[in-house]
């Protein structure tokens, strides 16, 4: 399938390059990761022993900075199933360095929603309960399903196509230390690259590509069902599963746009990632984040039309009240600034979209947040004879430091992942470039 | 019991067939007193100090003394979860006669070994719209007929009982919280830390009936006093009650009668004569309690404070 041109071992060289010695700058960085990640882990243990009301959940607000979590980190790993599965099936080419980028931030992502789930369960020692005792009619259960399979589809997804990338790990980095050499000779599974390796490779991969669209779609629906089943307001909302969708890629390509500008910039790829793929991602998140857009003016502009007790409330709150801050913040500056600044060809750089993406991630967490939390206060009764502190949340110090954890863990993730396995798919890059060389293409350019 | 063999032919039966379930429940009281006699007792003239439940200290022969067999967590749960068949329990809460006295919120507290912000039971100041007269408003769970709690609990920890009861199996919830999110009435609430229990008290059998002892990291609510219902009387917010707000009975009987006066009514009389109703029908989730409007109030609206003061710190 590859032949061996000079351009082909070129491309080999450049992405095989970083795997190469483990820097200086990466040794720190895992370092500096792990000191966000430890205390994360002390104050769960401390949590685990106190109970949860080392958090500001009580009753009334009886979920919080967790659950918002959840979903934001549901929410990202949505990004591995648009640009590896819909992308490729719709032959966008252009995407295909950023397919293994995406499903690494994918099984990162979805780690993390199943850890912060554990994290805020009451009793995390009952969570086998779910298999023993699970009632196929709660949400919960569907969700626990869903999220297993995507992980399990994710890491297949990942995995698949890195076989053969693998194996040329494993035939070239001969110096590599023993532990590595042993991971490339397991994982490239008698890789030999024969015809019927790849036609078996390529079968799958298809079958992966098209199983992980419905199992993604029904991930972060059901998610948004874990709200939209109960006759709250700000939750009771039939859109609330496509809203989450069209809401997740927008937070997924942020999150893509990151790390491709990071490992762009530490890995040198500037010939692999270039100004031309961000481009294209920039717009690919414009589209998302108009969708999103939509699905937010029917989300606020219809209630808020109607003005129904409750959801008058509600949105009081939201547009004037204490979160008005919060959720004007978000919606300028993690949605409406970054679709208008990104129409114009700089602002898609990758520099300047580097920082848009920034805005959009922190955007789309803090908007996770204004739709778990507020509706809790929001109830058909008022809140009456309990603590002052029991009219608001405001999140503890214990659970800021779990949840920043549960990001150190997702960057280590990735982290070490990239520290052994290449950044960019060498193989499919090496064929796109083939299939771009041949007489046939050039003539249609 | 003594106080209700007053009580018509229809309570009096059902308390008659209850009786052995109470007395049961009486042994394991006693069983609790001589719990610090461990292993088969042999006579050696020595005699033992005993405490009956009048409150006489007796002397006992240790050789008479029979261990009453603890009731298994196992048997408590099964009972609990199958609930009094035959029975569909209903409270009528009389608005009028409410005074925000609040007896019924400690009685509560007392029974569940709840802190002073668990209500299980919460009496709210409640005024509809801005021009409407205020009124107090007791509000347990609604044990409603078509629960939303119960439908989204993944392991099937909080359940309608046959008798209409939904009640909360802590040895089983995993503390996901959904039920909370669920119940549009807020009747529910959730142990955040560990219940300020000695070790012997958090040793107890867990009773799902009374949902005690509380157990860190699971959720909490009113449960009808099942307990209660078990052994033929009243709940404990109905029966300490002094204000007769409180009717509670059966509507498979059509009978409620009232915590404090003892009279029993017909139900849907009751409900029909004074226009009773239940909050926010449209929602559809069909509560089992009752209430009858605020009209002609025995004793004047009076706003008293709504905020606890914050609960002490716990190092």
């Amino acid at each position: 399938m590859i032949t061996d041109t000079k351009n082909s071992d070129r491309i080999r060289e450049d992405l095989i390059r970083p795997l190469h010695k483990n820097s200086f700058a990466n040794r720190v960085w895992i370092r500096v990761l792990i000191i966000v990640i430890l205390p994360g882990i002390f104050a769960y243990g401390h949590q685990l022993i106190k109970g949860l009301g080392l958090t500001a959940m009580r009753d009334y607000s009886a979920w919080g900075l967790y659950i918002a979590s959840f979903v934001f980190w549901v929410a990202v790993s949505l990004i591995g199933s648009l640009i590896s599965s819909i992308l490729k099936l719709l032959n966008q080419e252009w995407s295909t360095p950023m397919t293994r980028i995406s499903e690494l931030i994918a099984l990162a992502s979805i780690a993390m929603a199943g850890a912060s789930i554990v994290i805020d369960m009451g009793r995390p020692d009952r969570v086998l309960n779910i298999i023993l005792n699970g009632r196929i009619q709660s949400p919960i259960v569907w969700d626990f399903f869903v999220v297993n399979t995507y992980l399990v589809i994710s890491a297949i997804l990942l995995y698949l196509p890195m076989i053969p990338d693998i194996a040329i790990l494993r035939d070239r980095m001969t110096e590599a230390p023993k532990w590595q050499q042993k991971i490339y000779k397991v994982l490239s599974v008698n890789w030999q690259g024969t015809k019927e390796q790849w036609a078996l490779l390529k079968k799958s991969m298809k079958i992966m590509i098209i199983l992980i669209l419905p199992v993604a779609f029904s991930i972060h629906t059901v998610t948004s069902w874990l709200f939209a089943v109960n006759s709250r307001t700000g939750w009771h909302s039939t859109i609330f599963g496509p809203y989450f969708v069209a809401g997740a890629f927008v937070a997924g390509c942020a999150a893509v746009i990151i790390a491709m500008y990071i490992f762009r910039k530490r890995q040198k790829l500037q010939d692999y990632l270039t100004d031309k793929h961000f481009d294209m991602m920039n717009k690919l998140l414009v589209l998302t984040a108009l969708v999103y857009l939509y699905f937010n003016i029917n989300e606020y502009l219809v209630p808020g039309y109607t003005w129904q007790r409750l959801d008058g409330e509600h949105l009081q709150e939201l547009f004037l009240g204490h979160e008005a801050p919060l959720f004007w913040g978000t919606q300028i500056f993690g949605l409406l600034l970054p679709i208008i600044l990104l129409l114009f060809r700089p602002m898609r750089k990758p520099l300047p979209s580097f920082i848009i993406a920034i805005f959009v991630l922190i955007g789309a967490w803090v908007k996770r947040i204004l739709i778990v939390i507020p509706t809790e206060f929001h109830t058909q009764f008022p809140i009456q004879l309990v603590p002052e502190s029991f009219h608001h949340y405001i999140p503890t110090y214990n659970e800021s430091i779990i949840t920043i954890g549960t990001f150190g863990i997702a960057i280590l993730i990735i982290t070490l992942l990239v520290r052994v396995f290449p950044v960019i798919p060498i193989w499919e890059t090496i064929h796109e470039q083939e299939v771009a060389e041949t007489p046939s293409a050039k003539n249609l350019k | 019991m003594k106080k209700k063999n007053k009580e018509p032919d229809k309570e009096s039966r059902r308390n008659f067939l209850k009786s052995t379930a109470l007395l049961s429940a009486g042994a394991v009281a006693g069983a609790g007193l001589i719990s610090s006699c461990t292993g088969k007792p042999e006579s050696k003239g020595e005699m033992v100090y005993l405490l009956t439940a009048s409150g006489e200290l007796v002397q006992v022969d240790p050789s008479q003394i029979n261990r009453v067999r603890k009731e298994k967590l196992s048997e408590l749960t099964g009972r609990g979860r199958e609930g009094l068949v035959g029975h569909h329990w209903v409270m009528v809460i009389d608005l009028s006669k409410c005074k925000n006295a609040r007896k019924c919120m400690g009685a509560c507290e007392n029974a569940h070994e709840l802190k002073p912000y668990q209500h299980h039971i919460n009496i709210l100041q409640m005024q509809d719209a801005e021009s409407t007269a205020p009124y107090y408003m007791p509000k347990p769970c609604y044990h409603c007929d078509n629960p939303p709690c119960t439908k989204v609990c993944p392991v099937n920890a909080t359940f309608k009982r046959k008798d209409g009861i939904v009640l909360i199996d802590n040895e089983r919830c995993i503390g996901c919280r959904f039920c909370i999110a669920a119940c549009p009435y807020s009747a529910r609430m959730f142990q955040w830390f560990e219940p300020d229990y000695t070790e012997e008290e958090k040793a107890r059998v867990y009773d799902i009936e009374l949902n005690v002892p509380q157990k860190k990291g699971t959720i909490t609510k009113c449960l009808f006093s099942a307990d209660r219902l078990r052994k033929g009387q009243l709940p404990y917010c109905v029966s300490a009650c002094p204000n007769s707000v409180y009717w509670f009975g059966d509507k498979m009987e059509d009978a409620v009668t009232n915590g404090t006066t003892k009279e029993t009514r017909k139900f849907s009389e009751l409900i029909k004569e004074n226009a009773g109703y239940t909050n926010f029908e449209d929602l559809g989730t069909k509560p089992q309690v009752y209430y009858l409007p605020p009209k002609n109030r025995t004793f004047p609206y009076v706003p008293a404070e709504t905020i606890l003061p914050e609960p002490e710190k716990k190092s």
